[in-house]
């Protein structure tokens, strides 16, 4: 394929392997089949597993990996009291924190590698990172996607100066057979898996917000690790995701400040195949405590459809900062959580500017 | 790569509409590829709108319902306001959706084939239309499943439940596979590539984001918003060319977005089987190209007041920005505002009884989910 001139001056990156983090949240303890089957993709990889600390039971863990663990003992220490709550599917932003590299990469324990339409497995930590290394076009929407995948281009009516694109800061891959349903639907739809590989990359446009799901993401870290923080804990969170709200209020607090920033964000390829069998007992039960979540999207939405940042907001922490300002301000007298949401919030940045 | 287990509930069949429908087709040569859509649009009538030289007979193949429109036809029904229609230039299929008394109209290039998806199966791009425009929009936040009333699809977890039911689907925006909808430029560049990925996802265009409209494959709600698809003036005696649904496609998202519409790209594919000659669309496009530096931040900033709740009064307001902030670009911007005027007034006397966008006009969409 020959490299047209427009490939040979693009903005792309490129992201050496030892600029990644791989970021594994260990919320069950035997990790074997899990790492074993993402082996050949995570080999070249330094990992970060972070073990959930309510989990009691030692982690296994097959060797060959170059990894580092760390537990509630380290959470203790670096936490130096500060009111961070890690547990649970909050245990991998302490892994986001812990890190010194330019790049996250981080997919559920539950998760493994997928095959695309041809039967090829997806190297799903290739695909994120060729995301963030490949411009984002958030400022006008291409109808072929991605412009800078192999085959595709900006069509006919896409202005030449937006052309370049901006930097990718946040790449969301999706799910197939469990789909990243909440507890309603699963209980509506218990059978329903998802089959359908969209072969697509494409940026979530300026302004737009979207469900950020944290089961299968990469991002810059550097520029918006602050972003991705552990705010908002339901009253009843749970193991299971659909007991969980820590990555929406995150993802949305990301595009916010992405969008903000003059960044990109993507959604799309990666899919990773989600093992873990929906058991609609369960979700009727999470229902009666997740029930919640569903309820503070309907708060969250306006609130962050409302969000406007200074212009003094020139980092992404400033911004974590405006974000809690106005949580507290605007939410707080609706429900507890989001008090707490703005205290972790405040903390998290201060644990981020103290590293 | 659909498999049996997914979901359990009844899948309905898609209505065909075929009195509710019309397929615009614009033609300067010949309409040859119809034989090859026949199974497919048999049931549909047919708007031939033919371009260039009315003395010239296009030749319909046999056994479809047609009406068909030369040059001569449309002096004669629009008088002085055919000024509006371009001439020599695709832009005049236009008139089809203003002479059409459906709701819904399909319009297909006379270059475009059926094509095939990943299983060999021969796709029913009038069909896909369909389903987009009878289902609901999602564009005030985005799905990451794409189309959430798809089969085997749904809404993910955060979507919030208040913005489940959607909004009227106004636009369907289909896609091409072969020959990329490429401007000049990118044509000569890398005249060997073809699109051959097919992506199999209907997604709704947020709302305040723009996006090129491809006028090749599209099918739209005329009396939700009929008078928003003028594709401008363009061809003999314009200054430029392929912009004329590029034109269209921002005037109808910045209304669709005011009037709380949606609009819908990705699925159907068809299969576009010529590509134009690169210098001669350079030489169309080659004012489009600077002059969209300007219109793009135009489109993005304007602003429709409240008072305009119909689609008309949305239109005649653009055309007033149009005219003040676009003016000074060129002269033909100026030209373009009449035209606009023209066509809101020719489109209101051809069609006197539903003022689009109001609520009588917007019928309930039926399957939402």
């Amino acid at each position: 394929m020959w490299q047209t001139p427009r490939e040979q001056w693009d903005m792309s990156l490129k992201i050496e392997d030892n600029e990644v983090d791989i970021v594994i949240a260990a919320l069950r303890s035997n990790l074997n089949t899990f790492l074993e089957e993402w082996r050949t993709f995570f080999s070249n990889f330094h990992l970060i597993i972070v073990k959930d600390p309510n989990l009691e039971e030692d982690l296994q863990i097959p060797p060959g990996f170059d990894h580092q663990v760390y537990t509630k003992s380290d959470m203790d220490r670096v936490l130096n009291g500060a009111s961070i709550n890690f547990s649970g599917h909050s245990c991998r932003y302490f892994g986001y924190l812990i890190s010194r590299k330019k790049y996250i990469i981080s997919i559920d324990d539950d998760c493994l590698p997928a095959r695309d339409n041809s039967g090829v497995i997806v190297d799903a930590v290739a695909q994120h990172i060729s995301n963030l290394q490949t411009p984002a076009t958030p400022f006008f929407f291409n109808t072929l996607y991605d412009p800078y995948r192999q085959g595709a281009d900006f069509v006919r009516g896409y202005p030449f100066s937006l052309r370049d694109g901006v930097e990718c800061l946040l790449s969301s891959g999706l799910w197939l057979n469990i789909a990243d349903y909440d507890a309603p639907t699963q209980i509506v739809k218990p059978h329903e898996r998802n089959t359908r590989y969209v072969d697509a990359v494409m940026t979530v446009p300026l302004r737009a917000m979207m469900p950020f799901s944290g089961i299968n993401i990469g991002f810059n870290r550097e520029v918006l690790g602050p972003a991705l923080v552990p705010g908002l804990r339901l009253v009843g969170e749970g193991k299971q995701r659909w007991e969980t709200i820590e990555d929406i209020w995150s993802g949305m607090c990301a595009k916010v400040i992405c969008d903000h920033l003059g960044c990109g964000v993507k959604s799309g390829l990666p899919y990773v195949w989600r093992g873990v069998g929906s058991d609609a007992d369960n979700a009727m039960d999470s229902l009666k405590k997740e029930w919640e979540g569903v309820k503070l999207m309907e708060e969250i939405v306006p609130f962050f459809q409302s969000v406007k940042f200074p212009k003094t907001a020139v980092t992404a922490a400033d911004c974590v900062i405006e974000i809690s300002r106005m949580a507290r301000e605007n939410l707080s007298s609706l429900n507890p959580v989001y008090a707490q949401a703005a205290d972790t919030m405040e903390a998290w940045v201060d644990l981020w500017k103290g590293d | 790569m659909e498999n049996g287990s997914s979901s359990s509930s009844f899948v309905p069949s898609t209505p065909l509409l075929k009195d509710e429908l019309d397929i615009v087709i614009p033609t300067i040569r010949n309409l040859d590829f119809l034989e090859m859509w026949r199974p497919f649009f048999q049931h549909y009538h047919l708007i031939i709108v033919q371009d260039g030289d009315p003395s010239k007979i296009i030749r319909v193949p046999d056994g479809f319902d047609y009406e068909l429109y030369n040059r001569n036809d449309i002096n004669r029904i629009l008088g002085s306001k055919a000024s509006c229609i371009s001439f020599k230039d695709s832009a005049c299929r236009c008139f089809g959706y203003m002479i059409s008394k459906k709701k819904y109209i399909f319009t297909i290039d006379d270059d475009c084939f059926v094509a095939k998806d990943p299983s060999g199966k021969e796709i029913n791009a009038l069909e896909q239309h369909i389903k987009n425009l009878l289902s609901p929009s999602t564009p005030f936040f985005f799905n990451t499943l794409y189309d959430p009333y798809r089969e085997g699809a749904d809404f993910v977890r955060g979507y919030p439940f208040s913005l489940r039911e959607g909004v009227p689907t106004a636009v369907s925006h289909g896609l091409w596979l072969n020959i990329p909808d490429y401007d000049a430029p990118t044509q000569l560049v890398k005249p060997l590539e073809r699109n051959t990925r097919y992506v199999d996802a209907v997604l709704t265009v947020p709302k305040g984001t723009l996006f090129p409209m491809c006028g090749m494959n599209l099918a739209f709600d005329r009396e939700v918003i009929g008078p928003a698809m003028y594709f401008g003036l363009m061809g003999d005696g314009q200054p430029i060319g392929r912009y004329d649904d590029m034109w269209a496609g921002w005037c109808m998202k910045v209304i669709c977005d005011h009037l709380g519409l949606g609009v819908k790209t990705g699925l159907p594919y068809i299969w576009h089987s010529k590509a134009s000659n690169p210098f001669v669309n350079l030489k169309k496009e080659y004012k489009g190209i600077y002059w969209q530096e300007e219109l793009i931040p135009f489109f993005q900033t304007v602003t429709l007041p409240k008072e305009c709740t119909t689609v008309q009064k949305c239109y005649l307001e653009l055309s007033k920005q149009v005219k003040a902030k676009l003016g000074k670009v060129d002269d033909y911007f100026n030209k373009l505002t009449d035209a606009m005027v023209t066509w809101i007034e020719a489109w209101d006397e051809l069609n006197p009884s539903v003022n689009a966008g109001t609520a009588a006009a917007r019928k309930p969409n039926g399957t939402a989910k």
